[in-house]
């Protein structure tokens, strides 16, 4: 499916001082039984939202937050999709962190959020401010792959002209893989085990 | 240049490389289960057929009730559509289905080697991240999401960038009663939940040559527990003896070529790996998890961590937070924890083996907890308990022997934990609420599972039998 175009973004950020936040606190499982366009804003976080002092249920990160600010290993554990899915209904449209669970971060991709890899410390200090200044904002430019902190500094994040380019067009990758068909088709035809043969 | 077994099963994979990194790369196997939907869906609307139906597999497990083999008894509407739309979907499209009254029917990860569809070599894809499993044959194999699910039934192809390759050595010979799941929660515990991340894991050393297949399965199952795409195991003569004559595996002169590619794959002996990770397997013993990461495990003779003697300040707070959830005081004795629930399943620990080992400890004991389940990995390990008895020992002890599903790991087919209740599980996942919400799971073997649901807190297997 095409996706908003991601290029520049600027909006409040949201710190979330917690390692190891995995998928099913994102959306528990219970929850992954609806196609994407059933899916709303208020399955995200939905068990630890019952907590009133959460994060999300603060003002302004609830009604403006689309930016996160989140610590290392975001997103570990399960390859349910519907975890951007829900981010993604909340309005947010980026996440940072030191690190990432590895099936999550493939998924932001697909679905036009953007995970951007900094430092340990650069999040820890981005947090600080967040938390301190509640409603700074975060610039994002995937354009010059660079993010502007609400203290001024800015870093540079890395990120492979593939995703990149999908990302600032809206693309879908399938449409993308089918133009190279015929690149497939010759794979089949030469690399294929012969030893598979008789069931594929 | 000398490659890891890895490094040797990417190359032989990639259709296209672009500048970038980014690869595309051949996938020969899919495995579909009901969350497979959305990859259908996909399809349907830009009015698509799978590229290549013959390379995927179809099997009903997440949303399965374990208490008989009826759809109708699926009670959630939206679920049992699922496990219906499975079904109608494989059948539209041309893939082989594995339905809830198959008697091959099981957990994706255990029918897939059952099955001799997972074969060594391959590079295999599922919409579930404990699709690692496979690497236990010496697969690449890894987890997608529902996008990736369906660009591998449009095109029978993954865009991938290249891990970096991690061997994750445990020397020595294991200790009496330390299993696979115990050597898995080890390494994690050392290296941390994300201490693989970005990177292929191949588990080597002479601890993991002893490892059973059933055990490497266990093992590779959890490589994501540790951040890691893919853990793998290479391929031996104890492989080559499991996939034998197995339904989905070469025969004939097939077998012979097959052998004589598989025989080729293990790393290189002068292969050079990113990261070296190094275990000694002597210091092991059956491990349980007492927070809500896996990376939150320890010894069954060990006492719950005082936050304050922590590395950092974050981690403390990060102690004192699971500590908190779980209900264990900082330095409590793990052994004295009470258990209310036991579960025994899953793709990572319901094979023929675990339950064997279970049942060893189960045999003329009583349960001492709320209800102990036992969901066999497939209809077939189910089939073979049975044939060895193994059903009488555990319904005699007071188990409830149900049928084969995902069942109280994910706990989305009505089999969960109450609010508060603390479970001796076999799966792999420790989050909070994961059994249910504010259910608090502790990840064990299959013999510590048992010793606490005959015993009613954790008690050192080894004691019992």
């Amino acid at each position: 499916m095409p996706q908003i175009p991601f290029t520049q973004v600027s909006a409040v950020g949201v710190p979330l001082d917690k390692a190891n936040v995995d998928t099913d606190q994102l959306i528990p499982a219970r929850f992954l039984k609806y196609a994407r366009d059933e899916h709303n804003a208020d399955r995200l976080f939905h068990d630890v939202r019952q907590d009133p002092d959460f994060i999300l249920n603060q003002e302004p990160f609830k009604s403006e937050g689309q930016i996160l600010v989140a610590d290392r290993n975001f997103g570990c554990g399960s390859s349910r999709e519907a975890a951007v899915y829900v981010l993604q209904d909340w309005g947010f449209r980026s996440v940072i962190a030191p690190t990432f669970g590895d099936i999550f971060h493939n998924n932001c991709f697909k679905n036009g959020m953007l995970p951007i890899r900094l430092s340990a410390e650069v999040c820890a200090k981005m947090r600080q401010d967040l938390n301190t200044d509640p409603g700074a904002t975060i610039t994002i430019d995937l354009e010059d792959q660079t993010v502007i902190a609400p203290d001024g500094s800015t870093h540079r994040f890395e990120i492979d002209d593939f995703n990149k380019y999908c990302l600032i067009r809206g693309l879908d990758d399938i449409d993308f893989t089918l133009e190279h068909t015929a690149k497939i088709d010759q794979f089949e035809q030469d690399n294929r085990p012969s030893w598979l043969g008789h069931n594929a | 240049m000398p490659q890891t077994m890895f490094e040797k099963i990417w190359d032989k994979h990639v259709v296209q490389q672009r500048p970038d990194g980014q690869c595309l790369l051949y996938v020969d196997r899919h495995l579909l289960h009901e969350g497979s939907f959305h990859g259908f869906k996909a399809l349907a609307d830009r009015g698509m057929p799978l590229r290549r139906p013959a390379q995927s597999f179809a099997i009903a497990d997440h949303y399965v009730p374990t208490t008989s083999r009826e759809i109708a008894d699926i009670e959630d509407e939206t679920a049992r559509n699922l496990v219906t739309g499975l079904e109608t979907n494989a059948a539209k499209f041309g893939v082989k289905h594995f339905g809830i009254k198959d008697e091959g029917q099981g957990i994706v990860h255990v029918v897939g080697p059952e099955q001799g569809i997972t074969l060594p070599g391959l590079l295999m894809v599922c919409g579930d991240s404990h699709t690692a499993t496979h690497g236990a044959l010496g697969a690449y194999a890894f987890g997608i999401g529902a996008s990736e699910v369906a660009h591998v039934m449009a095109t029978q192809s993954i865009w991938q960038i290249k891990p970096k390759t991690m061997r994750v050595t445990v020397s020595g010979k294991r200790p009496a009663g330390v299993t696979g799941k115990d050597v898995i929660l080890a390494i994690i515990a050392q290296i941390s939940a994300a201490g693989a991340t970005g990177h292929a894991v191949e588990f080597a050393g002479e601890l993991i040559e002893e490892l059973s297949m059933e055990e490497r399965m266990t093992v590779c199952n959890m490589t994501i527990e540790a951040g890691g795409r893919t853990g793998m195991v290479a391929p031996d003569a104890k492989t080559f003896a499991y996939i034998k004559g197995r339904p989905y595996a070469p025969q004939g002169d097939d077998w012979d070529k097959a052998l004589a590619e598989w025989q080729a794959l293990p790393s290189d002996a002068d292969a050079v790996f990113n990261t070296e990770v190094t275990l000694d397997g002597l210091l092991l013993e059956p491990m349980l998890t007492w927070g809500t990461s896996p990376e939150h495990a320890a010894g069954i003779s060990a006492k719950a961590p005082y936050p304050a003697e922590a590395e950092s300040a974050e981690k403390a707070q990060e102690i004192r937070d699971a500590l908190d959830y779980i209900g264990i005081e900082p330095g409590q004795p793990l052994q004295e924890v009470m258990v209310d629930k036991v579960f025994i399943g899953s793709c990572t620990n319901s094979r023929i083996e675990d339950l064997r080992a279970a049942a060893a400890v189960a045999k003329g004991r009583k349960v001492m907890v709320k209800q102990a389940l036992i969901s066999p990995g497939s209809m077939l390990v189910k089939a073979q308990a049975e044939a060895e008895g193994l059903d009488v020992i555990f319904k005699e002890s007071g188990f409830e022997w149900r049928e084969s599903g995902c069942s109280m790991c994910v706990a989305i087919n009505g089999d969960m934990a109450e609010p508060g209740e603390r479970v001796a599980s076999t799966s792999n996942r420790n989050f909070r609420g994961r059994q249910g919400p504010g259910a608090k799971t502790h990840l064990v073997s299959p013999a510590t599972a048992a010793a606490a649901a005959v015993t009613g807190r954790f008690a050192d297997h080894r004691d019992l039998v």
